[in-house]
């Protein structure tokens, strides 16, 4: 009912002028919450009565104090309030794996888990990849080596994938890397190369180890 | 339709660390209580603002809800155990194949990490009129979107729809049946357990559910008997896209053959109907015929009797016809090979 009233008010009280100057500034809103996420994230209420919670996560090794909200999800958390933008958003639905961090050396889509949810595990996003001098992961090396992306917006989910996927199977062929990192979406379609630069990766990483 | 909005609503969040503290909770906040497991049917309704619980309860702490145990030859899984949990127990690959088949073919790799067999069972529909928040029956309305002149429905029902169209999703479901498993539920009152082929409700029983589960009932565990193990097994999946898709059609079977006969047998189909059908006039026409294709022609026709389609998902009829033949008598190989 109330999405009914809604409509009806739209169509009687909306002259042009007001439409246009509502256009014009939805538009000026949109891009600003892009740009400004942040701020928008902290402006968001927690539900009444409930306090927000300071909780202690543990982020490729190290341990972050973060206010969170109940309804927060983890790539939120990493993006917008720890500033590790390396994870992307990409559907926000589960549907592209942009977001793949990696919590108890498990491939998850972080925007799909509550921040609460990943309390007291241990989360390794892609700035964890690297070691403390620099030295890039193997998986890295490899995607280097084979030159593996084009837009790379997805890589940092292919990446992450393919590390908690090696950990389960380091030595796979390239049929059931592919299924392992099927999760995946790469909108250049680019699927071919990426698939080459982590059997790269995977070589690279057994080289290593 | 997936818009990113920032975050989804506020709720309040308890994340309870034990089976009792969690149906007590589920008790006292009744139809307010949203039940929270993998979360990946879940965060679809929360972030499209389509549903809007007061309160959230997230399960992932209560770690009695998870693991696989052996018990008399048979297994008992935790509700929360994720489906890759599931696909890769040693005993369920060895004895009760199907079920690990059924539980890989879901989604993607990722949502097969965090997704959990009671949530698999448990999901609500996927017709994209309901999930697109339209007030259809099944969310209370009174008009059914997908069945209409023009409705696009090439993903729902041909059998035993009432009203609502739309199907169940689950690709565990149709093993879980073919298996007898039965599923156990917990409210502040006690315990029941029911068999998984009762564990569903259809439109004519209520239309706004899809499972028994009332406010308040929380799914622990499914148990599965030592009934099937080692028995053949069959299980296919027919989707558009090989990952992340929901099935067009699933089919289960679990078999004794004896002499080239078939002794026993259970079968189970989904996506076909709005529960998961276990198709027993089939299993009755099949049981104690020689095991060969003509036997699987047979329990295909009569798998489809009644079926009824919509506009688009006429498809679906020789689908299942095929895939219940495939189930009973195998793949053949072609002719020319």
């Amino acid at each position: 009912m109330a999405d009914t009233n809604k409509i009806d008010d739209t169509a009687t009280s909306l002259s042009r002028r007001t439409l246009i100057k509502g256009v014009i500034a939805a538009g000026a809103v949109s891009s600003g919450a892009y740009l400004f996420r942040t701020s928008v994230v902290r402006a968001q209420q927690s539900a009444a009565g409930s306090a927000e919670r300071l909780v202690t996560l543990t982020v490729n090794g190290q341990q972050r104090r973060v206010d969170v909200m109940k309804q927060e999800t983890l790539a939120t958390t990493l993006r917008y309030k720890l500033g590790l933008t390396g994870t992307k958003l990409g559907c926000d639905r589960s549907e592209c794996g942009a977001c793949t961090v990696l919590v108890d050396d498990v491939p998850h889509y972080s925007c799909s888990m509550l921040t609460h949810t990943a309390r007291g595990k241990n989360i390794v996003t892609i700035e964890g990849l690297a070691s403390a001098e620099g030295k890039l992961h193997p998986i890295q090396q490899g995607v280097i080596d084979e030159q593996g992306f084009q837009c790379a917006f997805c890589m940092s989910g292919f990446i992450m994938a393919t590390a908690g996927f090696l950990k389960v199977n380091p030595n796979p062929t390239r049929a059931e890397l592919a299924h392992g990192i099927s999760g995946n979406l790469c909108r250049c379609q680019d699927y071919d190369k990426i698939l080459t630069a982590m059997m790269r990766g995977a070589e690279n990483a057994r080289k290593v180890s | 339709m997936a818009i990113i909005r920032d975050i989804m609503p506020a709720f309040e969040l308890f994340q309870p660390a034990n089976i009792n503290d969690a149906v007590s909770l589920l008790d006292r906040h009744g139809s307010d209580a949203w039940v929270l497991a993998g979360g990946l049917d879940s965060f679809d309704w929360l972030k499209d603002r389509i549903k809007r619980p007061k309160v959230v309860v997230d399960l992932s702490q209560i770690a009695e809800l998870r693991g696989v145990r052996e018990v008399n030859g048979g297994l008992e899984i935790g509700a929360m155990t994720t489906l890759t949990e599931v696909v890769r127990h040693p005993v369920v690959k060895e004895k009760f194949s199907i079920l690990s088949h059924g539980a890989e073919s879901a989604a993607s790799p990722q949502i097969r990490n965090q997704g959990t067999l009671g949530g698999n069972v448990s999901q609500d529909a996927r017709c994209w009129y309901y999930r697109g928040g339209w007030k259809c029956y099944r969310a209370g309305g009174n008009i059914c979107f997908a069945d209409t002149p023009t409705a696009i429905n090439r993903e729902h029902a041909i059998l035993n729809a009432e009203r609502c169209v739309a199907v169940n999703p689950s690709d565990s479901a149709p093993a879980l049946i073919a298996l007898e498993a039965q599923m156990v539920i917990r409210n502040v009152k006690g315990e029941r357990v029911v068999n998984a082929e009762d564990y569903f409700v259809g439109p004519a029983i209520d239309i706004t559910r899809m499972t028994v589960l009332q406010p308040g009932d929380l799914l622990t565990a499914i148990r599965i008997p030592a009934t099937w193990a080692g028995a053949q097994f069959y299980f296919e999946k027919v989707r558009d896209r090989q990952v992340w898709d929901f099935p067009l059609m699933n089919v289960a079977s679990a078999m004794v053959v004896n002499g080239g006969n078939i002794e026993r047998i259970r079968i189970a189909v989904n996506a076909a109907a709005a529960t998961p059908l276990r198709l027993t006039a089939v299993e009755d026409a099949v049981r104690g015929k020689a095991r060969n294709a003509a036997t699987g022609e047979m329990g295909g026709k009569v798998a489809v009797t009644g079926a009824e389609p919509l506009r688009y998902n006429g498809y679906k009829i020789p689908l299942m016809r095929n895939l219940v033949k495939r189930a009973i008598s195998g793949v053949e190989e072609a002719k020319w090979a």
